[in-house]
């Protein structure tokens, strides 16, 4: 016997209501599902963002204060000491790493005296040897000299020539080749002599994650150290640097919360948005449970009032498999039906959060997804219901109830 | 009636345990997870300062130069000497100048880390103008920033750190190598958020920090420019001496202003306009006014303080409550009509239509108080997985008396109204042709 959809459907109008009831549970759950797994998405993406240093060969140590404030001599003690550590391959002073504390936000603009080009960026300003501690990736130009930051007074050292992380330097000049241009910050010209593998900021969020700018040189100060070491020496490395800081300058405070492989630091700063991507797991998973749930106690229900009915078909020829594909066909055919609403839902929900809380606009790529879920969902909740009407024995259409 | 109906409820609700359970479960969670994050939402969203915010003002000036065109809004702080001009005027009811910074302290033993510790910096009205509670001395005079004093008022749990909680006033604090007396130690005070130092909030993705205790240490602000502190800024837009921030090209300092009326607020904004215009006119300023003064709410408002993932969180959660009470429409109404026999002999024995639907409402909102008191438990629950979070408001996600109250409520309403329908249904189940049927 064949299963004939207009017999289900039907019958399914016969009972609207409760039809009508889970189709709009499944609508529902459709519509926050989509959003729901797209805003997972969206987290779990910032969570493995590339920072462009190589993490798991480094450690930070962050100092209290400003470079300014701590004093080259005893900055550059610290460096000899940490330097001279057994297992560390070099050290490099700068003014911050990835996911350490922001400390070079700079306004600049990047077309000369006109105020309309005002742009924001993140400088690491970093010692000759940052390069080679933290693995960046020159892509294009040249790396800067060891000669080209000149001590300044001022915020940034007052170096011509900066590198930059390179799809920042195409967001800035887009279409133009971004080699050669030049950009005014902190009262000089600054020309971009080399683009870098995208660098991330030392406080990325979704949608400002590689706006940096690089200018090394010889002379200058940083309050946050980076060791370059093998994976498996990090901790120890970590602990015996903090000896170290605390023998070579009793007095200098290490800020603990910005100290650490670079590998805890990043989960650190994720801390927030993992605890986000838990909770939307949490709700997905409740909200799947609680769908299946309903549907096998509203397919139990329709199972228990039909055994006479199903009595009958088995006893006029229907096999086990015609009863058990029965049932499956009315699960699909709810499930669709909700599924058709529920995408519209998704959309108006996401709209409703685009306004809301910038949430970027849901893909189209997402529906088919959560349809897939539910329709799986739906069968694998209605199968325990429709097994047991399968096994309804035709000698009870004889019997009266 | 109602004792019969209740009795009739548990009988049916025990007859069938799995689908009773369903139910049960379904509302405790939908109604667990929209209560924890509705608790966080309203600590979060709350007036921290209750009965006063409405007379509390942040005048904002735009006192960057050189920068060629005015800013969609002023910054958020002022520069050191506009807003001391406007404190030092004296035109409001009360005023309070605000300002962050990072000092180092030396261990009270010997032979312990220094340690840094982010400060307030302030005069003395700050205190009387927010309710800041004392447990042992108080604020330190108005003479105190006029003399630059070495006075220093530090909070309950760093009193607990540094003198295991004993009575430390009149005892000194080594603060960035100068001694520093205790006139005051602070009782509980947690405000949420801590709106006195809310700055940047407006366009950051996650404003949770916000959300921090308020600072351990306090001291004037007159004291702090004395001893060199590490002051934090806003921006910046010249050469920065960070040694002498009174005269440098910053915004860094906030100003509170306490308006008692509507006469002294419209005073008081003519003034703002006043000193704007005179500035300019000094050449201290160099471009169109640009004035703001927003009360307290208004400023945590344009800042919008409550973390984003807190309210979508709300949002999820509320539509995860809607799924739940579907689900229950439909299984109340699996119920109820599997039980047609049994209705439809009560209807036969004289049962009016009204007796049927009351019965089934009652059966309704019991599953609803026993899923209310599954969800108080999951709220419960769920509130402590907040607290184990590493955000700043962690501490304050406590169950609310009140919001308990509204759990066990709402559960109830929510069944009520999902047993509506199936109620409905139910009453209009006609007696004679079910009893046929059996």
């Amino acid at each position: 016997m064949r299963i004939d959809i207009r017999h289900v459907a039907a019958a399914l109008r016969r009972h609207r209501t409760a039809t009508l009831l889970i189709g709009l549970q499944i609508a529902l759950a459709c519509a926050v599902l989509c959003n729901a797994l797209f805003l997972l998405s969206k987290r779990l993406e910032l969570m493995s963002m590339a920072s462009g240093v190589d993490e798991s060969h480094l450690v930070a140590l962050s100092l209290q204060g400003t470079g300014n404030d701590l004093g080259r001599d005893t900055l550059l003690r610290i460096k000899q000491g940490l330097r001279g550590m057994a297992g560390v391959e070099s050290v490099s002073m700068t003014n911050a790493v990835p996911f350490t504390q922001q400390a070079g936000e700079i306004g600049f603009r990047s077309v000369l005296d006109d105020p309309q080009y005002n742009q924001q960026g993140h400088f690491y300003v970093a010692d000759n040897d940052f390069i080679r501690t933290v693995g960046v990736h020159l892509t294009d130009g040249r790396w800067l000299g060891n000669d080209e930051a000149a001590n300044s007074k001022s915020f940034l050292p007052s170096s011509p020539s900066i590198l930059m992380s390179r799809s920042y330097a195409q967001h800035i000049w887009p279409g133009q080749p971004s080699l050669g241009q030049v950009l005014f910050a902190d009262g000089a010209q600054r020309r971009v002599v080399g683009l870098i593998e995208d660098l991330a900021r030392p406080n990325p969020e979704p949608l400002i994650l590689h706006n940096t700018v690089l200018i090394t040189g010889s002379d200058v100060l940083g309050q946050v150290f980076v060791l370059r070491t093998d994976p498996g020496s990090r901790d120890r490395i970590l602990r015996q640097a903090l000896d170290a800081v605390a023998r070579i300058a009793p007095d200098v405070v290490v800020d603990l919360d910005y100290s650490g492989t670079l590998s805890e630091l990043r989960d650190r700063y994720f801390a927030s948005n993992r605890a986000m991507a838990v909770m939307l797991c949490g709700i997905i998973a409740a909200m799947l449970l609680v769908t299946a749930l309903g549907i096998v106690g509203l397919a139990s229900f329709w199972v228990q009032q039909r055994r006479r009915q199903i009595g009958i078909r088995r006893a006029i020829g229907a096999r086990r498999s015609d009863i058990l594909s029965y049932f499956q066909t009315e699960n699909f055919l709810i499930v669709s039906g909700g599924i058709a609403l529920g995408m519209v839902m998704a959309f108006a929900l996401n709209i409703v959060l685009m306004k809301l809380y910038e949430v970027p606009r849901l893909p189209l790529a997402y529906l088919p997804w959560g349809a897939v879920v539910l329709w799986v969902l739906g069968q694998l909740a209605v199968l325990g219901p429709a097994l047991r009407a399968a096994r309804v024995p035709p000698v009870v259409a004889t019997r009266s109830v | 009636m109602f004792g019969y109906y209740l009795d009739l409820a548990l009988r049916s609700l025990k007859r069938n345990r799995v689908l009773t359970a369903l139910m049960v479960i379904a509302i405790a969670v939908g109604i667990g997870t929209s209560m924890t994050t509705l608790t966080v939402m309203y600590l979060l969203s709350g007036d921290p300062l209750p009965g006063r915010s409405a007379h509390i003002f942040y005048p904002q000036l735009d006192a960057e130069t050189g920068k060629g065109m005015v800013r969609s809004h002023p910054a958020d702080l002022l520069d050191y000497i506009s807003a001391r001009d406007l404190w030092s005027s004296g035109k409001a009811d009360r005023q309070t100048m605000t300002a962050e910074a990072l000092v180092k302290i030396q261990p009270v033993e010997a032979g312990r880390h220094p340690s840094m510790i982010d400060t307030l910096t302030t005069t003395s009205a700050f205190f009387s103008m927010f309710n800041v509670p004392f447990r042992y001395g108080g604020p330190w005079q108005p003479g105190d920033d006029e003399a630059r004093s070495r006075t220093v008022v530090i909070s309950e749990r760093l009193n607990q750190q540094l003198f295991a909680g004993a009575n430390s006033v009149g005892r000194t604090l080594r603060v960035d190598g100068n001694d520093l007396r205790i006139v005051g130690v602070l009782d509980h005070w947690r405000p949420t958020p801590r709106f006195y130092m809310v700055v940047g909030g407006h366009g950051a993705s996650d404003t949770s920090d916000l959300y921090k205790p308020p600072h351990d240490l306090m001291l004037p602000l007159s004291t702090a420019l004395d001893l060199h502190s590490q002051f934090s800024w806003f921006s910046c837009w010249g050469d920065v001496d960070p040694k002498n921030m009174a005269a440098a090209a910053c915004e860094w300092v906030g100003l509170w202003v306490q308006l008692d009326t509507s006469a002294t607020r419209s005073a008081y904004r003519d003034y703002l306009r006043d000193y704007d215009a005179q500035q300019r006119s000094l050449g201290r300023f160099d471009h169109a006014p640009n004035i703001r003064m927003m009360s307290l709410m208004e400023w945590l408002d344009f800042n919008q303080v409550v973390p984003k993932d807190v309210q979508l969180q709300t949002w999820l959660a509320f539509g995860f409550l809607v799924i739940c009470l579907c689900n229950t429409v439909g299984l109340l109404l699996v119920k109820f009509l599997g039980r047609s026999g049994e209705i439809g002999v009560r209807r036969a024995m004289g049962a009016s239509r009204r007796d049927i639907f009351m019965q089934c409402l009652v059966e309704a909102g019991t599953v609803g108080m026993l899923g209310g008191i599954g969800g108080l438990l999951l709220a419960w629950f769920g509130l402590w997985l907040v607290r184990q979070q590493k955000v700043a408001y962690a501490d304050v996600a406590q169950l609310d008396p009140m919001l308990l109250l509204v759990t066990i409520v709402m559960a109830i309403l929510a069944s009520l109204l999902a047993g509506l329908l199936p109620a409905m249904r139910a009453s209009r189940v006609p007696p004679a042709l079910q009893i046929k049927v059996s």
